[in-house]
């Protein structure tokens, strides 16, 4: 085996990726935590720990341009870095919706819910496990296990229009709530464009183990 | 870089050299397209400077070396009975690894393939000509009967070299490691000049660096152990290689 250093380097990026998507996974969990406890203090945190989401994305991609630029990656290791350097971009853009919830509940105050929280918990569960099952496809190189995570892309849409539809009726019925209706569209359209942007992964992984660009999240007739 | 599929100028049809018992190239068919780049890969020993001299019979005069199947230029067997290899090699240049000018002027130099052919056109002309599309004539055009081909630099001595072969307006341009005794910025100058080249001679080249293949060539075919193992367009060759053992030689991973 030759390339060991570039060997090593490149599996300790995998790594940082690995642990940028499991603190972007913590963030967007923390964030609807907060929301749904009305916990502003966990919120700060949250949108606090995006500033090292952030700087480790750079990290990550200063990390990747010195692969390229010093050993001239070829065929499956050019796929993996130009895929981590997309990766990285896309997990600091979920960090910043997350941050964006987190400062959603600040700006809310203590207010009390209009309405208790059912559907935007369960949006970010489940953007929390498609993410997980995509950083772990990407590290298998597992392509069928990226269609897969990436097709939950559906049922998190599907919670989306829900949580419209129902925010619609309750702000055609008592206007009052109208502000913080709007909070929690804005908070709901986060957690969808988190799961738009693990499907961005998912075609990354797609990439990487076949060598295929391949759209996985076609438009759909809904809302979002 | 196009990838369009031109008719080949030059086929090998599971050709075959030995040399004595040794098989250096092993049934190799491949195809090179006109007026496109085509470059040869693959470690040291895999055939390929082999299979490139075999394009103009380079391998005849050395001893015990035996072949089997074809290779074609324009429909045409190259090692049939009663082909002149000295005629293969008018219509089939090749430029070499170390740039070997002649102890002559410049001039001399890249009027030599055209005198010994008995040229009947305006030497002059011709000579200047091939030192332009060699991307040499603005650094020699006033020294062409005073320097000598020793009293260039390294690159353009090979620049030279190519002007020379270019002189008898070859159909096919082969070369061999053409920079591999070059600096960085003289081998820059000889990939721009091959590009160029391409737009009017077909080229092949045989390279062990991996950069200048994918920087230069349209196709690329690798060779191992003196098979083909792999030939595709050279974007796909070197993001997605199709064979595991390409993959491992264009990702430094082999043996």
């Amino acid at each position: 085996m030759v390339r060991e250093a570039f060997e090593r380097e490149l599996r300790a990026l995998e790594g940082e990726v690995v642990a940028l998507g499991t603190a972007v996974g913590e963030a967007v969990r923390g964030a609807v935590h907060a929301l749904r406890t009305r916990d502003p203090d966990l919120a700060e945190r949250v949108d606090l720990a995006d500033d090292d989401i952030n700087r480790r994305r750079f990290e990550l991609e200063e990390r990747c341009l010195a692969l390229l630029a010093t050993q001239q990656p070829m065929a499956s290791d050019l796929r993996v870095l130009t895929a981590i350097l997309h990766i990285a971009t896309d997990l600091e853009r979920m960090g910043d919706h997350a941050a964006g919830v987190a400062r959603l509940v600040i700006r809310m105050g203590d207010e009390p819910l209009i309405k208790p929280l059912v559907d935007i918990p369960r949006m970010a569960e489940l953007v929390v496990t498609m993410l997980d099952e995509a950083i772990s496809a990407f590290v298998r190189r597992d392509a069928a296990a990226a269609r897969r995570a990436a097709a939950r892309d559906d049922e998190v849409d599907a919670l989306h229009d829900q949580v419209h539809r129902e925010l619609f009726l309750i702000m055609i019925q008592d206007p009052s709530t109208i502000t913080q209706a709007t909070y929690l569209m804005w908070a709901s359209h986060g957690l969808e464009r988190i799961a738009d942007l693990v499907t961005n992964v998912c075609e990354r992984v797609v990439f990487v183990a076949e060598g295929i660009l391949e759209d996985l999240n076609q438009p759909r007739g809904g809302l979002g | 870089m196009s990838e369009h599929v031109a008719p080949p100028v030059l086929s090998t049809r599971k050709f075959s050299l030995w040399y004595g018992s040794h098989q250096a190239v092993i049934e190799v068919d491949l195809d090179i397209a006109e007026r496109q780049i085509t470059a040869i890969i693959g470690p040291s020993g895999c055939g390929k400077s082999t299979l490139i001299r075999a394009f103009n019979r380079l391998n005849d005069l050395i001893p015990g070396v035996r072949t089997a199947g074809e290779i074609l230029f324009r429909g045409e067997g190259i090692y049939r009975r009663g082909v002149d290899p000295v005629a293969v090699r008018r219509h089939i240049g090749m430029v070499f690894q170390k740039p070997n000018p002649f102890p002559k002027t410049v001039f001399e130099n890249v009027a030599f393939g055209l005198r010994i052919n008995g040229f009947q056109g305006n030497l002059k002309d011709r000579v200047a000509q091939a030192l332009v599309q060699a991307a040499l004539w603005d650094e020699v055009k006033n020294d062409l009967h005073r320097k000598t081909g020793y009293d260039l630099s390294g690159g353009q001595q090979q620049r030279l070299c190519i002007a020379r072969a270019l002189a008898v307006e070859p159909e096919v341009l082969l070369m061999d490691e053409p920079c591999s005794a070059l600096d960085p910025i003289a081998t820059a100058k000889i990939e721009d000049l091959i590009r160029d080249l391409a737009r009017s001679v077909t080229v092949a080249i045989v390279t062990h660096n991996m950069q200048q293949a994918a920087r230069v060539s349209d196709w690329t075919a690798f060779m191992l152990l003196g098979e083909l193992v792999e030939f595709g367009p050279t974007r796909e060759v070197f993001t997605r290689p199709k064979d595991s053992r390409t993959e491992a030689y264009i990702t430094g991973r082999f043996g």
